[in-house]
């Protein structure tokens, strides 16, 4: 980091003297670029924003908010996302005592790792239709509590309204826990040896000591994580919630989300103004989140400058 | 005494921690055991033992799954990731060398607006670039997909390569600058073969994600014959639905270049995914 710090200090240097051919220099570099971008995000999200105001060309206001805002469909998806985010917890809870047990194990970590990360690197759609597969009524999950003696266990996972949400957010936990589990992981093994060593001595045990030592010592990966798992529980499910119901938010409106409401809103029922309305409404719930990530990522690089 | 118990107490855990990481494993394996397994099976055999071998291993699925359109949509997803990962690449690793190089006003500010838009929903932009497509009869080509997929994998790698570009020592550069080499020529002759571990993860990590993306590819590509094996496969599942070892064989197909990947280059997807986090430079 000491490298870092002395090269943008003596860039700064010649920045003082030339400025301006500074700057024009970094335009060219970036220019190809920032044209993909403007074109991508600046482009699409103001066409939104107009869009969400019109109807067939005309000038409404705030209407189509007024229609999205009081149709049950759509506060159902919202109240999902937002039943979702219950997972974020769970997630950490999760991947920070699968890092540990990693750390603590010598033999066999590695394969133990890869297994782990699988899940993270199969595509969504994939694992989106075996998990269809696993919890169908006949399926394997419920044949395997059977042959247990667990039958009293075994349910319409996916055809339950009341659990059918629940089934879909632990596939996507068990997608998801390994990139904590990697994050956390690489951030343990980075930490100074002499952090542990006050607890040894200490005699303290194994969770005692992960959970008032290493908790705090890597705390700003696990709230990176958190707002990342909380960014994909508002507007990353579309995948899995598009194979696992067919493209319907079914069972009724039991795994309705927002961006599939969009969707549906846009592509089937043809009101794209609607869809534009509801999706400034998740564009805001996104932002909200983004400047949570903003300042997360601020703090981390005001903190490798001040160390 | 003390000491025996405290060894008990190390051996417990061991145990403990050997029974829940298996646990864990088996869990995470399961899966793709059963869409492999199952890929050889037959429609009965799936049904009756989901977990079982494969005792008489039956090619059925392949063969069903491969007529189709699959070989289209697997050319496609090579095509479509391929031009993708390679034109973010020189973008991201162009507009990063001018951001770690030349400071400006604002720099900062907009480093940090792009690490932002990574987490604005691909859904708000899905409606205005459909519009945009049906009236530029851009709908099913795979030119704009590619570019759309730049886009959206523009942000992050940008983010990561800065962090990257300014970690090298400034006394490596200015032996450059004083042979006279143009900032272009530094650029390519020092920077960049510098840079081979970090590219390399950002192409992996790049290649995960547009080969695995459905929401853009099955809205963008309508046609039958343009989809990606993602879109395809999705599809499969529901014209198949009565002959899950097709379907088992189609995902298997899709799954493999991926684990491939995976097993080869594990190094540098680990390294990809830790590089967003705040400590994983």
């Amino acid at each position: 980091m000491k490298l870092t710090r002395g090269k943008s200090e003596a860039v700064g240097v010649v920045s003082r003297q030339r400025p301006a051919r500074s700057s024009r220099e970094a335009l060219i570099w970036i220019a190809p670029a920032a044209f993909v971008i403007l074109f991508i995000f600046g482009y699409s999200v103001i066409t939104v924003l107009i869009q969400s105001f019109r109807y067939d060309g005309d000038w409404v206001g705030f209407e189509n908010f007024s229609i999205v805002i009081t149709d049950p469909i759509f506060l159902t998806a919202l109240k999902h996302n937002g039943l979702l985010l219950l997972a974020v917890p769970v997630l950490i809870t999760l991947a920070f005592i699968i890092a540990i047990a990693l750390f603590e194990t010598r033999r066999g970590m590695r394969f133990y790792r890869s297994a782990v990360f699988l899940p993270y690197v199969l595509p969504i759609p994939v694992v989106a239709v075996v998990f269809g597969q696993i919890y169908q009524l006949h399926g394997a999950l419920n044949l395997f509590l059977k042959s247990i003696g667990l039958d009293f266990l075994a349910k319409d996972w996916l055809g339950d309204p009341a659990i059918a949400l629940g089934t879909m957010s632990s596939v996507i936990i068990w997608k998801e826990v390994g990139f904590g589990v990697i994050l956390m992981l690489a951030h343990i093994i980075s930490l100074p040896n002499e952090t542990y060593e006050a607890a040894r001595i200490d005699g303290a045990g194994f969770w005692r000591t992960h959970f008032s030592i290493t908790r705090p010592a890597i705390l700003n990966t696990i709230v990176f994580y958190g707002v990342i798992e909380a960014i994909t529980m508002v507007s990353w499910v579309f995948n899995y919630v598009y194979v696992m119901s067919n493209g319907l938010g079914g069972p009724g409106n039991a795994t309705m989300v927002s961006e599939l409401y969009i969707y549906r809103s846009a592509f089937q029922n043809k009101a794209p103004e609607l869809a534009a309305a509801a999706a400034v409404f998740l564009f805001i719930a996104t932002l909200v989140l983004m400047i949570a990530f903003f300042r997360i990522q601020r703090r981390s690089i005001a903190g490798t400058f001040n160390k | 005494m003390k000491k025996k118990s405290g060894v008990q107490r190390s051996k417990l855990e061991a145990t403990f921690r050997y029974l829940l990481l298996t646990f864990v494993a088996v869990t995470a394996l399961i899966p793709a055991y059963i869409i492999f397994a199952g890929s050889f099976k037959t429609q009965g055999e799936f049904l009756r033992s989901p977990f079982g071998l494969p005792l008489s291993p039956s090619f059925s699925g392949y063969r069903a799954a491969w007529t189709d359109n699959f070989p289209n949509w697997l050319a496609n997803s090579f095509l479509i990731v391929t031009g993708a990962v390679i034109v973010t690449e020189v973008l991201a690793a162009l507009a990063a060398w001018g951001f770690a190089r030349f400071p400006f006003k604002g720099r900062e500010t907009i480093l940090g607006i792009m690490v932002s838009l990574m987490v604005v929903p691909p859904v708000v932009l899905l409606i205005p670039l459909f519009q945009l497509g049906v009236e530029l009869t851009l709908i099913s080509t795979l030119r704009l997909v590619i570019l759309i997929y730049v886009g959206l994998m523009l942000p992050f790698s940008i983010y990561m390569l800065t962090n990257f570009f300014k970690s090298i020592p400034e006394s490596i550069l200015e032996s450059a600058s004083i042979d006279g080499a143009s900032s272009f020529k530094t650029f390519k002759s020092i920077v960049l073969p510098l840079s081979g571990a970090p590219l390399a993860t950002l192409a992996v990590v790049n290649l995960l994600w547009a080969w695995n993306e459905l929401l853009l590819a099955l809205v963008f590509l309508q046609n039958n014959e343009k989809k990606t094996l993602m879109v395809g496969i999705t599809g499969f599942q529901s014209r198949y639905s009565l002959d899950i070892p097709t379907v088992m064989a189609g995902m298997s197909i899709a799954t493999l270049p991926l684990v491939i990947a995976y097993l080869f280059g594990q190094r540098f997807f680990i390294a990809g995914l830790t590089a967003g986090s705040t400590k994983g430079e």
